[in-house]
């Protein structure tokens, strides 16, 4: 694989900025840790989000379902004995596990079936599991490590990083070619030879398996955990908006989203806790009528002008 | 014996439920995920109806139909058309909808819980027993289910005895052909938008009087509604009473002697066979 100038530029920007970042808990202020850590967290998930939905449209809503199987992955674990660190590669592969089940029973069909089969996804996880408590007893689980939170904050941005050189080999390997195919004519997809079942199942895992990563390594934040805690239906939609809004047309479009959204996100929750739902929804509806391509479509079209402009100058 | 007939009489109820939206997604296209916050919505009606002034839920229904009526005629008309003129392709439109649908969804049930609180809320209205065929069943889920088969009948009757029904069914197989025989495609969509949204709030008036409701069930509504219509064939009318009756059996089965908090697996369970073995749905035949 040979790299073009603008390959290294990109790399070197990208791990400078990483590092950048890395110093956050140098300035020693917790609210600020606190919120880092949010960003992180949903940044990653947004990120491998679209890696799957941006090239191929499919709106997926599970992104709760994996997160919090990777959280009870961990739990489980931990309580019988297992070192955390073990936890994280079986969380991993768990939710590819159930990424592939899914996806082979959902994404040979319409994108409709898939979008509905998701989105009760999570609440169908947390029904078995909640059962299960019932039948065993058990009400919820302690997560006691001494992770603190600023290991949180470093590992979700080494995971991060992973995910950008995921993100960025898939785009250039013949599966990134063959989604982006699949995205825009499913139907010529099939008649050149590409087996698209296969291609959206594989590239959904991914996505599973980072969100139960996630959701492991934030096991230890919440020290206690239940299944309507681990399992809120919120995390899938709010990954959805941050996606959308910042634009899933190119790499880092999510982040772009990610960081202003999630600020406004704790604002609105803090002084008007019950207006959220409002804002979800109202969200959405900006993302369909205002910026359908999200931040990135707005930036590229804004320098599509400008260089229009100098043209004519 | 004593599930098959509680199984039937909910199925009943979800069957209306599930017509509203089969005529939506049928007919109008529109995957519309808001659906069970119209549920949910003729819910708070016939229970704010109830309270206040002691009025029949059954009566509800003529004041919720109407309002809901007009409410998801103008949903059509202001914000999902100019998305059906502006998508290039059939997917687009699909998600486009079913992002904007989703959002109207929140945006409801934010509206909802600053009316009327994050509180469950029910009412009683007939709680009183009545005996079928030696076993004992509560008065108001037979009304119920009573009052859905009548507002399915008459909907199954015009539907297939009137020009209008008759229209909406072509469109349903095909609006390419069907604007070629001289049907106004948009006009009617907007209508089969707006009876499927009126069709689904008499369906959550009817089913409040012996559910609880809150503000934000209405996503498991629209969940249900979803998989039975999927079972039953897009566009069958058939299909969607007999796998709205299949869920509600399945439902009252796993809810009775596994675990009342299991039933949205149980209509997981059956979502996955349909999808394994028949995605056409159950009477459906294979397209190419």
């Amino acid at each position: 694989m040979s790299l073009a100038k603008r390959d290294w530029q990109s790399i070197t920007l990208s791990a400078v900025l990483l590092a950048v970042a890395a110093c956050l808990p140098l300035t020693g202020d917790a609210y600020m840790l606190s919120i880092g850590i949010t960003i992180a967290m949903y940044a990653v998930l947004a990120t491998s989000w679209a890696l799957f939905s941006g090239p191929t449209h499919f709106i997926s809503l599970a992104t709760a379902a994996f997160f919090g199987l990777g959280t009870y992955t961990t739990a489980i674990g931990i309580e019988n004995g297992l070192n955390y660190w073990v936890t994280l590669p079986i969380a991993a592969i768990l939710g590819a596990v159930l990424a592939a089940l899914v996806g082979l029973a959902t994404l040979r069909l319409s994108g409709v079936y898939f979008v509905i089969f998701t989105l009760g996804l999570a609440e169908l996880v947390r029904q078995v599991v909640t059962w299960g408590q019932n039948v065993s007893g058990q009400k919820g689980l302690y997560v006691l490590t001494d992770i603190t939170e600023v290991h949180i904050y470093l590992q979700l941005l080494v995971l991060g990083g992973i995910v950008y050189l995921t993100g960025w080999a898939i785009g250039r390997s013949r599966l990134g070619f063959a989604l982006r195919i699949i995205g825009d004519d499913e139907e010529v997809a099939r008649h050149s030879g590409i087996n698209t079942s296969r291609a959206k199942i594989l590239l959904f895992m991914v996505s599973g398996a980072t969100a139960a990563v996630v959701g492991s390594m934030l096991a230890p934040r919440y020290i206690y955990i239940e299944p309507a805690l681990a399992f809120t239906p919120m995390l899938s939609f709010l990954v959805v908006i941050m996606a959308l809004l910042g634009g899933t047309g190119r790499l880092w479009g999510p982040l772009v989203g990610v960081i202003p959204f999630t600020l406004l996100w704790e604002a609105i929750s803090a002084s008007f806790p019950n207006q959220t739902t409002l804002l979800l929804g109202l969200s959405f509806l900006v993302i369909v009528y205002l910026l359908p391509r999200g931040f990135v479509g707005l930036i590229e079209s804004g320098k599509r002008k400008m260089r229009e402009r100098e043209a004519f100058a | 014996m004593d599930i098959l007939i509680t199984g039937l009489l909910l199925g009943g109820t979800y069957a209306l439920i599930a017509m509203g939206l089969n005529l939506q997604y049928g007919v109008a296209r529109i995957m519309n995920l808001a659906n069970g916050e119209f549920l949910v919505a003729g819910g708070f009606a016939a229970f704010w109806f109830y309270t206040a002034g002691q009025v029949s839920p059954l009566l509800t229904i003529f004041i919720v139909a109407p309002l809901a009526f007009g409410l998801n005629w103008l949903i059509y008309v202001v914000m999902l058309r100019p998305l059906v003129k502006r998508a290039k392709s059939h997917g687009q439109l699909e998600v486009d909808a079913i992002l904007t649908t989703f959002g109207l969804a929140f945006v409801s049930v934010g509206i909802m819980l600053a009316l009327f609180g994050g509180d469950y809320f029910s009412y009683s209205y007939l709680a009183r027993p009545i005996t079928l065929i030696g076993d004992t069943y509560a008065l108001n889920r037979v009304t119920a289910a009573v009052a859905a088969v009548i507002i399915c009948g008459g909907l199954w009757l015009w539907l297939n005895h009137t020009r209008a029904g008759m229209s909406i069914r072509a469109i349903a197989v095909d609006p390419k052909s069907a604007r070629l025989v001289g049907i106004d495609v948009p006009k009617l969509s907007a209508l089969a938008f707006a009876l499927g949204g009126a069709v689904t709030a008499m369906g959550g008036a009817l089913i409040s009087t012996f559910l609880t409701l809150d503000a934000s069930t209405g996503v498991m509504f629209t969940l249900k509604a979803l998989v039975i219509v999927i079972m039953g064939g897009v566009g069958d009318v058939r299909g969607t009473i007999v796998a709205a009756l299949l869920l509600g059996i399945l439902e009252t089965f796993v809810a009775t002697l596994i675990d009342p908090g299991l039933t949205l697996a149980a209509a997981y369970l059956l979502f996955v066979l349909i999808l394994l073995f028949r995605p056409q749905g159950l009477f459906g035949r294979r397209t190419t």
